[in-house]
């Protein structure tokens, strides 16, 4: 194991983040002649395929804090979200020209029409809208997304002008595998000692991990546990909150980091879903597109992009990720104009103050300025939980 | 405009009488209802089980238009809704929160099902799940795919035929207690066709100059029957037998569009309109148009309950559940934006329209997002110029009267520009 400092590998991850000209996916195009690559948004593609194809799997989230959308607005009303305009953005700046093709997953209307808007503007590019069952049955959901998963296999065998044999498949899902393991660690690593695994760290560190090719992206994370593990850093008196609500458009980092400013440990979170949507290890061998339907249908994570069948069950997903993390609240923090966020909120609420869970709810927007009124109201939070759970 | 007396025809009192009735049917306590939504409404299938539909788009529309929807979704806003999220859905919890009462002063009671058809519109999905938590009543849930390439494949087909019979056929027959009879069902999709054929005759209607009828304001009329709990019914069959008998007199006696005023005097403008109207001023809005001369000639929102002139569909008989699956998949909203922008580009062309409004609304990302996009490639391929303003359904926060007109004034002074500089002649 290297002995990088967290400082660097936050630098370089940092540095990742920064650069809207995604020039860490484009020097691994230009190295091999003929190699592709293709954008994904939001919240899960199968990125095995993808990475059997040959391709690099390219996580596109939207400009960020800094970039100033100056086009985007003559795309997008003002009511919608902000990561499709700032999507176009880029797009019309040419930051993505070297991107050959762009999955658009089934998670809202907005990132569906985008894909439309993809077709009509792009057209020399790839566009796979990719949809997903919203039927969980083997014999239903399962035989759809099994021949949606070959339709896309496909597509990518014409782009890439070569067979994915199988083996690919497994050879992919096998590093998928250990990346996911490893997202995990950091995850679990987070929640045991939050003081030595910021939020802010955690979450560039897997924001590299949509521009990195997964091997790199999981020495990185190896790399930083090591490294986090190391050094010694101070335990702040802060109170242990789980973060939902934010698994498409991105809250600014600031925004992380004001939360934990202001006393709140984040120790889950549903910022990029795509990392730890299958809940275990897909098996590596045998029919690699019947094993990804399987952990599709039985093993993935519940958001609101997905439609739960029993209402016993809804908001399961999110008790448990309380208890497990033992968190003392919840932030619900969800982007303006977010449908499937703030519609499903209401929802979860209900669950968690049935058990008496606190909770706050905020509103952001990927270039949100002010973190003054979140650092009050995450303060605030926090002294309750403490006033609270002392009582 | 109130006081004035409505103009009204034949055929607007002969549906008013079927809403009556449905409304009646609904709250009756005698018969099994289920909710479900107008896009990928599967009426002649709820028909075979003897159980009414209940459509809440429609109740939010009817509620707008008694103004009542503002205290609705104020009622959703202050019990944790968010005021970013579609009016539609807190129009309709609002309702339930102020006791639920249909348009016949009657409670509606609470569904025996919830018939989730989730087509071309993602907020169906959590709304089904938000009316659930509330009835906590069965919920079958119907997933459409998106035709996104512009086509449907075999895969979406079987997804959807395979869900009809394995998910959405069993629960209605366990909730009405009666079994499936294809047959039955069959018979109504034969009837289904036989209206369909004359409401493409209807929305072609407006090729002529002028147009006999306004296919934005007027047509959401002329569609409600098939787009809600007729579409199989010799009532629906005979609604637009008639209403192309008084379409046929009026092309005869050579009118121009019925608005609720009485004819237009003068065709200016031809326009081609995209996305839903506004339901809280529906009637200031459309004066908007009809003072100015302006005729709605086609509409996408016409097409939300189904497509059947772009690629004449019909339901078909002898392919029951393959072709209510078809029937889903093609709704307009589940269609992708090059398939929306070259079915409104044909109309401009094929109804030699003036050009294209686009009546954005806040609520509706399944309609909005793209639409800025939709309007300049639109644009492109007729030459004709389009025309971009933004309004709500059924939230009055979002009508702004005055600049709704401003609007239309200036683009109808850019036709008027663009006419002298073409040369051409007036619409009419
Ligand atoms: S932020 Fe929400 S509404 Fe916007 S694209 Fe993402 S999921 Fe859709
Ligand atoms: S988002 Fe649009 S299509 Fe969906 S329920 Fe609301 S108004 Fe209807």
């Amino acid at each position: 194991m290297s002995t990088k400092t967290v400082k660097d590998i936050v630098a370089n991850c940092q540095e990742i983040f920064e650069d809207l000209d995604f020039r860490r996916a484009r020097e691994w195009k230009a190295a091999v002649p003929g190699r592709k690559v293709i954008g994904y948004m939001p919240v899960y593609v199968p990125r095995e395929i993808v990475h059997a194809a040959g391709m690099l799997p390219l996580g596109i989230l939207g400009g960020g804090a800094d970039m100033e959308v100056i086009h985007g607005d003559a795309y997008y009303q003002s009511y919608i979200c902000r990561i499709p305009r700032s999507t176009i953005e880029l797009a019309i700046t040419g930051k993505l020209d070297f991107v050959d093709g762009m999955m658009f997953p089934s998670i809202c209307d907005v990132i569906r029409n985008l894909s439309g808007i993809w077709q009509l503007l792009f057209k020399d590019k790839y566009v796979r809208y990719f949809d997903a069952p919203q039927n969980f049955k083997d014999e239903v959901g399962g035989v759809f997304y099994a021949n949606e998963l070959r339709e896309l296999k496909e597509g990518l065998e014409q782009l890439g002008g070569r067979k994915i044999t199988d083996a690919d498949i497994n050879n992919s899902i096998d590093l998928y595998n250990e990346n996911r393991r490893w997202v995990n660690r950091v995850y679990d690593f987070r929640s045991d000692y939050p003081w030595k695994a910021p939020s802010a760290e955690v979450y560039l560190l897997m924001r590299a991990g949509m521009v990195l090719p997964v091997e790199e992206h999981t020495r990185l994370m190896q790399e930083y546990l090591a490294a986090a593990d190391a050094e010694s850093r101070p335990v702040k008196d802060n109170c242990r909150v789980v973060l939902t609500g934010a698994f498409c458009e991105q809250p600014p980092l600031n925004l992380i980091k004001s939360l934990e400013m202001a006393g709140c440990y984040i120790v889950d979170d549903d910022f990029m879903m795509v990392n730890r949507w299958l809940q275990r290890d897909v098996p590596a061998t045998g029919d690699p597109i019947d094993n990804l339907v399987k952990a599709f249908l039985h093993h993935s994570a519940e958001t609101p992009a997905k439609y739960e069948d029993d209402i016993n069950v809804k908001g399961a997903y999110l008790l448990n990720t309380i208890a497990k993390r033992g968190a003392d609240g919840v932030i619900f923090a969800a982007p303006s104009f977010c449908d499937p966020a703030l519609l499903d909120q209401p929802m979860l609420i209900s669950r968690v103050e049935a058990r008496k869970i606190p909770y706050i709810t905020m509103q952001y927007a990927e270039n949100s300025g002010q973190m003054q009124p979140i650092r009050e109201q995450a303060g605030t939070f926090a002294d309750s939980i403490k006033l609270w759970g002392a009582a | 405009m109130s006081d004035q007396k409505i103009v009204k025809s034949n055929s607007q009192d002969v549906q008013k009488e079927m809403i009556t009735r449905n409304y009646d049917k609904i709250t009756s306590g005698k018969v099994k209802v289920s909710s479900t939504f107008v896009p990928g409404n599967l009426n002649e299938l709820l028909m075979c089980f003897d159980i009414a539909n209940n459509l809440p788009e429609i109740n939010a529309i009817q509620n707008a238009m008694r103004k009542k929807s503002g205290e609705m979704i104020m009622e959703a806003e202050r019990s944790g809704h968010s005021e970013d999220v579609c009016t539609y859905v807190k129009a309709d919890i609002g309702m339930m929160a102020k006791g639920n009462i249909a348009p016949n002063g009657k409670p509606f009671p609470d569904p025996d099902l919830l018939l989730l058809s989730y087509t071309g519109c993602f907020t169906f999905l959590k709304w089904f799940e938000l009316l659930r938590e509330q009835y906590k009543c069965p919920t079958v849930m119907l997933h459409v795919p998106y035709a996104a390439d512009g086509h449907v494949t075999q895969n979406m087909r079987d997804y959807i035929v395979k869900q009809l019979k394995e998910e959405v056929i069993p629960t209605l027959e366990k909730i009405s207690g009666i079994k499936f009879d294809i047959d039955r069902l069959r018979e109504y999709l034969r009837k289904s066709a036989i209206a369909e054929d004359d409401l493409v005759w209807m929305l072609e209607s407006a090729k002529h100059k002028p147009s006999p009828i306004d296919c934005y304001f007027g047509g959401v009329y002329y569609m409600g029957p098939i787009f809600t709990a007729f579409r199989g019914t010799d009532e629906c069959i005979e609604y637009y037998k008639l209403l192309r008998e008084e379409i046929q007199e009026r092309i005869d006696k050579g009118l121009c569009a019925q608005t609720p005023e009485g004819d237009m005097a003068e065709e200016k403008y031809r326009l081609v309109v995209e996305g839903p109207p506004n339901w809280t001023s529906f009637r200031d809005f459309w004066q908007m148009f009809y003072e100015a001369g302006a005729v709605v000639v086609a509409s996408s929102y016409t097409k939300v309950g189904g497509v059947y002139d772009y690629d004449s569909f019909r339901h078909d008989p002898a392919n029951p559940l393959e072709t209510l699956a078809d029937y889903c998949l093609g709704v307009y909203t589940n269609r992708n934006l090059p398939t929306r922008v070259d079915m409104l580009a044909r109309n401009i062309i094929e109804y030699e329209a003036d050009g294209l409004l686009i009546n954005s609304i806040k609520s509706c990302n399944s309609f909005s997002a793209g639409q800025l996009v939709m309007m300049r490639e639109v644009e492109k391929l007729t030459g004709k110029p389009g025309a971009f303003i933004e309004t709500d359904l059924v939230d009055p926060r979002y009508f702004s009267a005055a600049n709704v007109k401003n609007r239309l004034e200036s683009y109808f002074q850019m036709i008027d520009q663009k006419r002298r500089a073409g040369g051409s002649a007036i619409a009419a």
